[in-house]
């Protein structure tokens, strides 16, 4: 096959010419993926070739060997690890020279393939001379290559995790690295090259960052590389310096002095992308210190892993004044702007993370500038003192903050009716929407909102939602605090008797003509449904009525016809938002019986409506429709059987779609709603859901956050129906013992234990669903085969100590739900094993409530089953 | 590679909406299936308890106004079988009386003192007051009497004992406590745990319920002063193992209520509804205002009294299962008065006393008083009207129980097996 000739057609304008020329270099690939791949290194290495045929060649080699998809990069891996030896190691001395390469395009492409066949093959132990042939190259004399050899250091060390390469080589990468980097290094481009590299090598430095000498050798080049001449090479540095505050935030204090006067220099003097790393270092640093003084706080002990070094509070005095200078560099048309980030943007959120770190400190050091601020003619002082003011109104105590929002309180709402600037509103709606946040629903002596003045805020926020779009957004955002601000207290709320008004101008912010180009109609939705959730008794009958406006609006969404294919994306979203408001309004109305009831007149149409919604699309579920179908199945009970025959096949649908893994776990879900509202009904749909769903759990495609639901929902459907569930016992156990095998010898990253807690929850969630199911039934008996087996996984996860409070509940209560049903059949094995002992010692005194009542529920079982 | 991206949520919410609608989906999903789960665990328990707790109804149909209405003999049959403590608390009328007043368990009175009252019992001082079953669930609290009478409905910090938050509390939950209301501080003394957040302790020993009333009567926050959602406090009273030190410290210790006498519980029982001789009450001056029986205006009358049912062959029997016989009484009586089967009877005992034969009792000089309030829904214990003739007569004292725990102390220390150590 003349590859160079194909490669061009690939990238041909002529759409024909280039799906045939993608088509065969498929089929060659399909049928002899050995030589494939050795004509695209062969290519990528030949200097004769030109080079958008070589970066091509190195893309698909790119692509040949990693993939986004979990289960297709498993797949990839797999081929290139089969592979046979010769092809590979000729593949490989190919990529190596290409290297050396002058042309730009086949070494920068190149390093990114030599990285990914270094992702699978360090792991291996194959390959082991690849990182000595690199570090040779980096004394070659052509500094293209010296870059591009410090680019695939920095590729690969993104690619492997750092237990892969031994410490040896680790010293050698970063010794090669940090050298490229020293002012030494007359050339930019390696220069940079190798500070790009460093950024991802950091995490291979814990050895290095351990001695004090190297360590210091490593600060002060990057600190060196934050002064260079060229702007990228300052950023890339502080980049470095941003990861560092975070990997290696313990080892900061000797350097934190000569970083502040770094960072401060170039917040207040460098170009715009350097000055947001230098502020971002200071976030950053936050970030540390508020997780680890949350960690201090929910401890009595008081030992953490990690100290507080208080960084933060001993800048404070140098550190806010810098941040407050930032918020006068505002851009005119920041806020109409989504995806607008500056440096007033970044400093107003790091004076935020700030207040949240120091929490009263910060106030004698913001209140004179927001004094000093927001009466003045120039807008920008007026907002950056509101900004100011409205950032650091989370963390800091309320006594200290309610005297000064009880004052600010007034001049905002007149600011937000009537300051000429929008960018000021906009900022004042925001801050108000941050008081209702944070200073509402607390027990203080002087509330904020007063029968008095709460007539006021809310005529000054429904006015303000007919201001500009972007205004009138953040007034919907202090509505929905101020909504949230009342949730749960029972007692007439202050904001009942504005319902009605409230409820009217968000319905009427949904229909402006100019609601479409922002987020205004999602806001404007989200707000309503919070003021519906934290709706009291007495507003019952007008969040009743709402049923059928929002049901209006609904249908009429259905009405439009012919769309194309973005009103389609249009329609697709409103049907979202009304969904999502019904199902927050049915959950609300089905929570009480009398509103329950009231609600139920409508039960038929709604259901209509949604199945409507289903029938817009040919493929997929909507998956707003599909959790409001849950809230309705759980609202209307037993009843609901009279929607499964139309309501099955989305059902089905929704299951199928492994693409949108969301829709099918929420779909999961809803066959869970279903099975408790049906119960026994549901046997007419049983085969059909668990048939999928059994498929579901042996596919590689769907991902994996789906199965532990899925094995959920099996406890959910047999407790439902009973011993019918028999049919499918078999199939499901075996589902269920391959799992908890699987979950049991797990080592890994926190990641990977929190998933395997999770399936390891819903493995026994099923467990005692299919229990629970089966007591009292004939057919217990057949439960008595798998008995122990499940012991066994019992004391297996109790001998792992790494489950969670929650997984430790629902095992105990397993062994319970055990020997609830089988009584006696199980006495002796239940007694054999570790967990109706020690594990269940250790959760008798567990300090967390649920566990210690399903402790004592599975004591008291057992002590049944034995007694018998 | 590109410089990293650090931009920060700019004026938004961390979360949103619809993430926090996916969210309370999955709450109130996994909270469904915990309330289906906990339902399948316990409710078929604890109403598997109630209904073996009432299996006499026989005896119970001398109740004339159950009589009058023949149905409902069935249709209260088949209603048990369903029955729930949750439906039990919305019954009306007579029915709640009867349902109520078997679920109580009912100490007897002590006229002896039992065998190793140090290893096998707790003491405790009983708080002054009104005793009653306090029944959360759907949100409400509701206290009733021994007799079934209402005492307050009222919103509390129990599981489901006030209506807060969006619904989200699980529906089954419900909580049963044995408690005495204190009038003077408003406060009701849990005296025992029957059900907790739908688990049934019935089954469970006295030595796991005290336990388990401690822990979790404390953790809901229903010991927190009285406000909105929360109208009554609760607290647990001191429960102390009955060796010398506990029933001295039971006895004289300061407690916040008017005692009324100790009561003991024998640590391995079961809640048994009804009398049991597995709890006992006793009382002098000392711990008690209320020693001997005062008549209905709180007066200790010159002779005892006792409240005795009339059975079908006119005899006078006490409410104990099986009823112990007092005499009968005169059929011209019964004529004159228009007294029925059932009936409730107050009467004096006269000079003649109690008189018994090998530990039996043999005669009572009974004197015909009249019809008993129509509130009480039983006749006195055997225990009791024997209590109140020894107080009269020769009460058990303190030192007594000091002493039998004492001697107990000493046959322990008699020589038992000896191990070998060779």
């Amino acid at each position: 096959m003349e590859v160079t000739q194909v490669l061009f057609n690939a990238q041909s304008i002529d759409g024909t010419v280039r799906k045939n020329a993608e088509e065969s270099l498929k089929q060659f690939q399909e049928q002899n993926l050995p030589g494939f791949l050795l004509s695209l290194s062969g290519e990528l290495a030949n200097e004769e070739k030109p080079s958008e045929t070589r970066k091509l060649a190195g893309l698909i080699l790119k692509n040949a060997l990693d993939a986004k998809e979990q289960h297709r990069k498993f797949e990839l891996v797999q081929r290139w690890l089969s592979l046979d030896a010769t092809a590979k190691s000729q593949i490989k001395a190919c990529l190596l020279q290409t290297l050396s390469s002058p042309v730009f395009d086949a070494h920068s492409t190149t390093s990114q393939v030599i990285a990914k066949v270094a992702g699978i093959e360090l792991p291996q132990k194959q390959w082991p001379e690849l990182i000595g042939s690199l570090l040779s190259n980096v004394h070659q004399i052509p500094a293209y290559a010296k870059q591009a050899t410090l680019e695939t250091l920095g590729y690969l060390c993104e690619e492997v995790s750092p237990d892969v390469i031994d410490q040896d080589q680790v010293n050698k990468i970063l010794t090669a690295v940090v050298q490229g980097m020293s002012a030494s290094e007359g050339n930019i481009d390696v220069r940079l090259a190798a500070t790009r590299a460093l950024y991802n090598a950091l995490g291979f430095a814990q050895a290095n960052f351990s001695n004090d000498m190297e360590r210091d050798y490593i600060m002060r080049v990057v600190c060196e590389a934050t002064l260079s001449p060229e702007v990228r090479i300052r950023q890339a540095a502080f980049e470095c310096l941003v990861s560092i505050s975070s990997t290696y935030y313990e080892k900061l204090t000797p350097y934190i002095q000569d970083i502040f006067n770094i960072t401060s220099k170039a917040v207040r003097e460098d170009e715009e992308p350097v000055a947001l790393q230098a502020i971002e270092f200071w976030s950053s640093i936050c970030d540390e210190e508020i997780d680890i003084l949350e960690e201090y706080g929910g401890e009595f002990t008081g030992d953490s892993d990690v100290p507080c070094f208080y960084f933060i509070k001993k800048a404070l005095p140098a550190l806010v004044p810098m941040l407050l200078e930032t918020l006068l560099k505002q851009e005119e048309d920041q806020d109409q702007d989504e995806g607008a980030w500056n440096i007033a943007m970044a400093g107003g959120t790091c004076l935020g993370l700030v207040a949240q770190t120091v929490g009263d400190d910060i106030v004698p050091l913001v209140v004179p500038f927001v004094e000093e601020n927001i009466t003045k003619p120039d807008w920008r002082q007026r907002e950056a003192a509101t900004y100011a003011f409205g950032s650091i109104l989370d963390g800091p105590s309320p006594e200290n903050l309610i005297p000064l929002v009880n004052v600010a309180l007034t001049f905002m709402l007149s600011a937000l009716t009537k300051d000429p600037n929008s960018h000021v509103k906009d900022t004042t709606a925001w801050a108000l929407g941050r008081i209702f946040e944070f200073l509402l629903g607390l027990a203080v002596d002087l509330p904020i909102i007063t029968q008095a003045n709460c007539q006021q805020i809310v005529t000054v926020l429904l006015q303000s939602m007919k201001d500009t779009p972007n205004v009138a957004e953040k007034a919907c955002g202090a509505l929905y605090f101020l909504a949230q601000g009342y949730e749960g207290e029972g007692e007439p709320s202050p904001l009942t008797p504005f319902f009605q008004e409230i409820v009217q101008s968000l319905l009427t912010v949904t229909h402006r003509e100019d609601v479409g180009d922002s987020r205004l109609r999602t806001a404007a939705y989200e707000t309503l449904n919070e003021v519906v959730r934290c709706s009291t008794v007495e507003t019952a009958p007008l969040v009743l009525q709402l049923v059928a406006v929002i049901m209006m609006e609904l249908h009429n969404t259905l009405e439009s016809q012919k769309l194309s294919s973005e009103e389609r994306e249009k329609q697709s979203e409103l049907q979202g938002l009304l969904c999502g408001c019904l199902q927050v309004i049915i959950q609300k109305l089905g929570s009480s019986e009398t509103t329950k009831y009231a609600f139920m007149q409508y039960a038929d149409q709604i259901m209509g409506l949604f199945l409507r919604v289903f029938a817009c699309r040919s493929a997929t579920v909507h998956e707003e429709a599909m959790l409001a179908i849950g809230a309705l199945a759980y609202a209307t009970g037993a009843d609901f059987a009279k929607y499964m025959p139309e309501f099955y096949r989305y059902l089905e649908m929704g299951l199928q779609n492994f693409e949108e893994y969301q829709v099918c776990a929420v779909t999961v879900g809803v066959v869970g709603d279903i099975s408790r509202a049906l119960e026994e009904k549901i046997v007419p749909y049983c085969d059909g859901i668990m048939t999928q769903l059994l498929k579901n759990l042996s596919s590689n495609q769907l991902h994996r956050s789906v199965k532990p639901p899925i094995f959920s929902c099996f406890g959910d459907i047999a407790l439902a129906v009973g011993e019918y569930f028999e049919k499918y016992l078999m199939w499901a156990m075996s589902a269920l013992q391959s799992a908890a095998d699987l979950s049991t010898h797990i080592a890994g990253d926190d990641e990977l234990v929190e998933y395997t807690n999770s399936l390891r929850n819903g493995i026994l969630e099923a467990y005692s669903g299919i229990f629970q199911g089966f007591k009292n039934s004939p057919k217990t008996q057949l439960l008595i085969p798998y008995a122990p087996h499940i012991l066994q996984f019992l004391d297996g996860i109790y001998m792992e100590k790494d489950m969670d409070d929650m997984v430790m509940k629902t095992a105990i209560g397993v062994l319970g739900d055990l020997a609830d049903t089988l009584g006696n059949h199980a006495s002796s094995m239940i007694q054999q094993s570790v967990s109706s002992k020690d594990f269940l010692n250790e959760c008798l005194s567990s300090e967390d409530l649920l566990v210690k009542e399903s402790a004592q529920w599975a004591k008291l079982a057992i002590s049944r089953a034995i007694s018998v | 590679m590109a410089p990293h991206d650090i931009r920060r949520p700019f004026k938004r919410a961390a979360i949103s909406d619809q993430q926090k609608r996916r969210e309370l989906s999955l709450l109130r999903q996994a909270q469904n299936r915990r309330d289906a789960q906990q339902q399948a665990r316990c409710l078929a328990s604890s109403i598997l308890s109630l209904q073996s707790a009432a299996p006499e109804s026989q005896p119970e149909q001398s109740d004339t106004e159950i009589e009058t209405v023949p149905e409902s003999e069935q249709e209260s049959e088949a209603f048990s079988k369903d029955l729930d403590v949750r439906q039990a608390s919305k019954l009306r009328g007579p029915e709640v009386r009867k349902w109520f007043a078997r679920q109580l368990m009912l100490p007897e009175w002590m006229i002896d003192v039992p065998d190793r009252l140090a290893q096998d019992w707790y003491v405790f001082a009983r708080p002054a007051g009104k005793r009653c079953f306090v029944v959360s669930s759907n949100g409400t609290t509701v206290s009733r009497q021994r007799n079934g009478s209402i005492l307050h409905h009222f919103p509390s910090a129990l599981p489901a004992g006030a209506k807060i938050r969006d619904g989200s509390g699980s529906a089954q939950s419900y909580c049963i406590l044995d408690c005495i209301f204190h009038e003077l501080d408003q406060t009701y003394y849990v005296i025992d745990m029957v059900c907790w957040n739908g688990y049934s302790l019935y089954d469970c020993t006295a030595e796991f319920r005290f336990y388990w009333l401690n822990s979790k009567l404390e953790e809901s926050g229903a010991c927190n002063a009285p406000s909105h959602y929360h109208k009554f406090r609760f607290s647990a009273v001191p429960v102390y193992n009955c060796d010398s030190s506990g029933l001295y410290s039971a006895y004289t210790g300061v407690v916040p209520y008017a005692k009324d006498g100790l009561l003991f519980y024998n640590k391995h029982a079961l809640y048994q509804t009804g009398n049991t001789p597995l709890a006992l009450v006793w009382k002098d001056e000392n711990c008690s205002q209320y020693v001997i029986d005062t008549d209905g205006k709180g007066e200790i009358p010159s002779q005892q009294q006792v409240v005795l049912e009339l059975q079908d062959d006119r005899k006078l029997v006490t409410s104990d299962d099986p009823p112990v016989l007092f005499g009968c009484l005169d059929g011209d009586i019964i004529e004159k008065s228009g007294l029925h089967t059932g009936n409730l009877l107050r009467f004096a005992i006269g000079d003649g006393g109690l008189s018994f034969a090998d530990g039996k009792l043999e005669k009572a000089d009974l004197i015909y008083l009249g019809k008993s309030n129509r509130a009480r829904a039983f006749a006195d214990s055997y225990s009791k009207v024997l209590f109140q003739f020894m107080v009269r007569h020769s009460p058990l004292k303190i030192d007594d129980l000091l002493a039998s725990i004492n001697s107990a102390n000493d046959q322990e220390k008699t020589p038992s097996d000896i191990e070998m150590v060779g």
